[in-house]
């Protein structure tokens, strides 16, 4: 008997979620009758969550670019309207807000989200819907190509994807620092870093390098001293350590008390203020990281993004999220003047076709897999402070 | 020479888990409980040692005698509010409220002051010495010196003073000692005090040779310490010294064959093999009691 009412009651209630939900529908849809004179672009970050501080950052530099450019007169004459929206960090509300962006809003594009798996979780909706979607920051190769190797349409990137940190690091450690022997000591619980290790292995190898060392340590780990002694008995005359910044803060402390002087390198993971605190500064000497931006980069772009930033932000100078969220817009805003419609297809395509567009975290240029292929920044570490060392393009 | 450092590494990290095992053991010898809680005194003894270095501008001395002193306090608090009234219930309730409090005390702090990480001061200065081309800093011996020093007062205290023999007594047959005149409660809150002034001290040298602090820092030095407790013989006091050497340099020979991923594991697996072949531990007598 009460297993019947209660049935009932699901039905009723479900039937009701129904009727509402059309209603809602129905409703945007007729306030969703846009002008003609504005680009509707849907924001989708993590703005709370375990990992808002990506999100928000990324969306304080998309918002910069907006402003400036619909201070500029627009695009095309069509000023950028966002329709914001937060994913509380999580994939699900991620999914949520692609279809409130694609079927209420009728965007034109989404910007985000700011991890790759948050942008993963979005991307049938926008194949589906024939969205673009464009990651400031996602930079798991397969967020735009699928397990099978297909591409995902409407899907692409900002950010340089993981391996090519790899590839760059060993390129430098080879080239400009002369390395011969290197080892390396990677996160093994993170996909990140074993991505990152490979492709150093693979290009370093390559270059006529030999790696006389491979080490893993898992995330949480605090004595780091057994493995680096190990590893300074080979010798090396360089050490990769992709990996985060805990981590990383008291492996680069610990090999310099153990002695290890060599330089040591790592990813955009290091880029902490928590990395100096842990380190220490003097530890951090002679240290290398590739990163997709340097604040300190004397070239035009950065310095009056740098600028127009600082202004707005009372005096913060932008970090790598700022830098990505500014470049998403403005890749878009490219190829919408290059597709000269507002149409998401043509888009598409437009962005697909990208060449040698200058913005702020490098030189873009496109490929087949949706991903850009561009500069990368080589940062060194001096008395705690990160120095812009030079620019390595792929 | 990659030998001998690896020795000094694994003494170093061993002589922290002995200090955080010598609670263990101690509230273990007298009132049979697996104070699960213990390693997150070690957690709060490295806070307080933190605040009172950056916050008070102290040094390191006054700063783990300070750590040492709250802890202790701390420790007869968590006794009389949490384990005093169950001193008579079963001993699974014991241990399961021992859980309760580890967790209340991890979550405590985290609701307190966030679950971010701190990075302990450089309090020592930082000079490395050669002893046959192996690199010891000055922190690696100080923390060696301290916790020997420690272990030798401990062990003077319980053999050579008058509230260490009631603790024996305790340990041996409750009953027979407050026959005998001896203030039970009061010897089981000295021993929750100097256990937890141990860890404590534990937190603050492991904050200085480790440099990150979290709230969840106890929870693996604490299962660490208490496979130490039972490698050497829960219960027996130079049992955990020895005990957390010996987990100490296994762990860093692990590592030190490339196995580094395998080292938890290892310790884990050392503490399994102990309870098979010897559950008395390597001190122990055969007797019927087991963990």
């Amino acid at each position: 008997m009460i297993k019947g009412k209660f049935t009932k009651f699901l039905l009723a209630s479900t039937l009701f979620t129904g009727i509402l939900a059309g209603c809602s529908a129905g409703g945007s849809s007729t306030s969703g009758g846009s002008s003609e004179d504005v680009i509707k672009i849907g924001v989708n970050f993590e703005l709370s969550g375990p990992v808002a501080s990506y999100g928000q950052s990324n969306a304080k530099g998309v918002e910069l670019a907006v402003e400036e450019i619909n201070e500029a007169g627009g695009i095309d004459g069509k000023k950028i309207e966002l329709v914001k929206v937060d994913n509380k960090s999580e994939a699900s509300e991620a999914t949520n807000a692609a279809i409130k962006l694609t079927s209420q809003d009728k965007v034109t594009a989404i910007i985000g989200a700011s991890t790759s798996g948050n942008t993963v979780a979005q991307a049938q909706i926008a194949n589906d819907t024939k969205t673009v979607l464009l990651t400031p920051s996602g930079t798991s190769p397969n967020v735009t190509v699928n397990e099978d190797g297909s591409v995902n349409e409407f899907v692409f990137r900002t950010s340089f994807i993981d391996p090519f940190q790899g590839t760059v690091a060993a390129n430098f450690a080879a080239g400009e620092l002369k390395a011969k022997n290197a080892a390396i000591f990677a996160d093994n619980a993170s996909d990140y870093a074993k991505g990152l290790a490979a492709s150093f292995k693979e290009t370093f190898e390559a270059a006529g390098g030999k790696i006389v060392a491979e080490e893993s340590y898992v995330a949480k780990d605090t004595d780091f001293r057994s493995t680096l002694t190990r590893i300074k008995s080979e010798n090396p005359d360089f050490i990769f350590i992709p990996g985060y910044y805990e981590e990383v803060g008291l492996i680069v402390k610990q090999a310099r008390e153990m002695g290890i002087t060599v330089p040591l390198m790592g990813g955009d993971g290091w880029d902490s203020p928590k990395l100096v605190e842990l380190a220490g500064a003097e530890a951090l000497n002679n240290t290398f990281i590739t990163n997709h931006y340097s604040a300190e980069d004397p070239d035009e772009t950065i310095q009056n993004f740098v600028k127009t930033f600082k202004e707005k932000n009372d005096g913060a100078a932008p970090d790598a999220f700022n830098g990505l969220g500014y470049d998403s817009v403005y890749l878009l805003k490219d190829a919408i003047e290059r597709a000269g419609s507002t149409d998401s297809t043509k888009i598409k395509d437009a962005l697909a076709d990208t060449k040698n567009l200058r913005l702020v975290t490098g030189e873009v240029t496109i490929d087949e897999n949706h991903h850009p292929i561009k500069t990368t920044t080589v940062l060194e570490y001096k008395d705690g402070k990160t120095v812009f060392k030079t620019k390595v393009n792929p | 020479m990659e030998w001998v450092q690896q020795l000094i590494n694994g003494i170093s990290l061993g002589s922290i888990y002995a200090l955080i095992a010598l609670g263990y053991t101690m509230v273990y010898g007298i009132i049979k409980l697996i104070n699960f809680a213990h390693g997150d005194v070690f957690m709060v003894g490295s806070f307080i040692g933190f605040y009172a270095i950056t916050g008070f501008g102290l040094g390191f001395v006054p700063a783990l005698l300070l750590s040492m002193a709250a802890c202790a306090v701390f420790g007869v608090l968590i006794e009389r509010i949490a384990y005093k009234r169950l001193r008579n219930a079963t001993r699974i309730a014991a241990l399961i409220t021992a859980i309760g409090v580890s967790l209340l005390i991890e979550y405590g702090v985290i609701y307190v002051r966030g679950a971010q990480p701190e990075a302990y001061p450089n309090v020592f200065p930082n000079a490395t010495f050669d002893l046959f081309g192996a690199k010891i800093s000055s922190q690696s011996l100080f923390i060696l010196l301290i916790s020997v020093g420690l272990m030798i007062i401990l062990q003077f205290i319980v053999h050579r003073t008058k509230i260490g023999k009631a603790m024996r007594a305790v340990s041996h047959d409750i009953d027979a000692a407050r026959l005998m005149g001896i203030n039970v409660d009061r010897t089981i809150s000295a021993t929750f005090a100097i256990g937890s002034a141990l860890a404590g001290a534990a937190g603050v040298i492991f904050g200085i040779y480790y440099t990150k602090i979290e709230p969840l820092m106890g929870i693996i030095p604490g299962l660490k310490a208490f496979i130490a407790a039972v490698l050497g013989g829960i219960g027996i006091i130079p049992g955990a010294m020895v005990g957390g050497l010996v987990l100490g340099v296994a762990e860093t020979v692990v590592s030190a064959l490339g196995f580094s991923l395998w080292r938890d594991a290892a310790a884990f697996i050392i503490l399994i093999l102990i309870l098979i072949f010897k559950p008395s531990g390597i001190f122990g007598k055969n007797s019927r009691e087991k963990v």
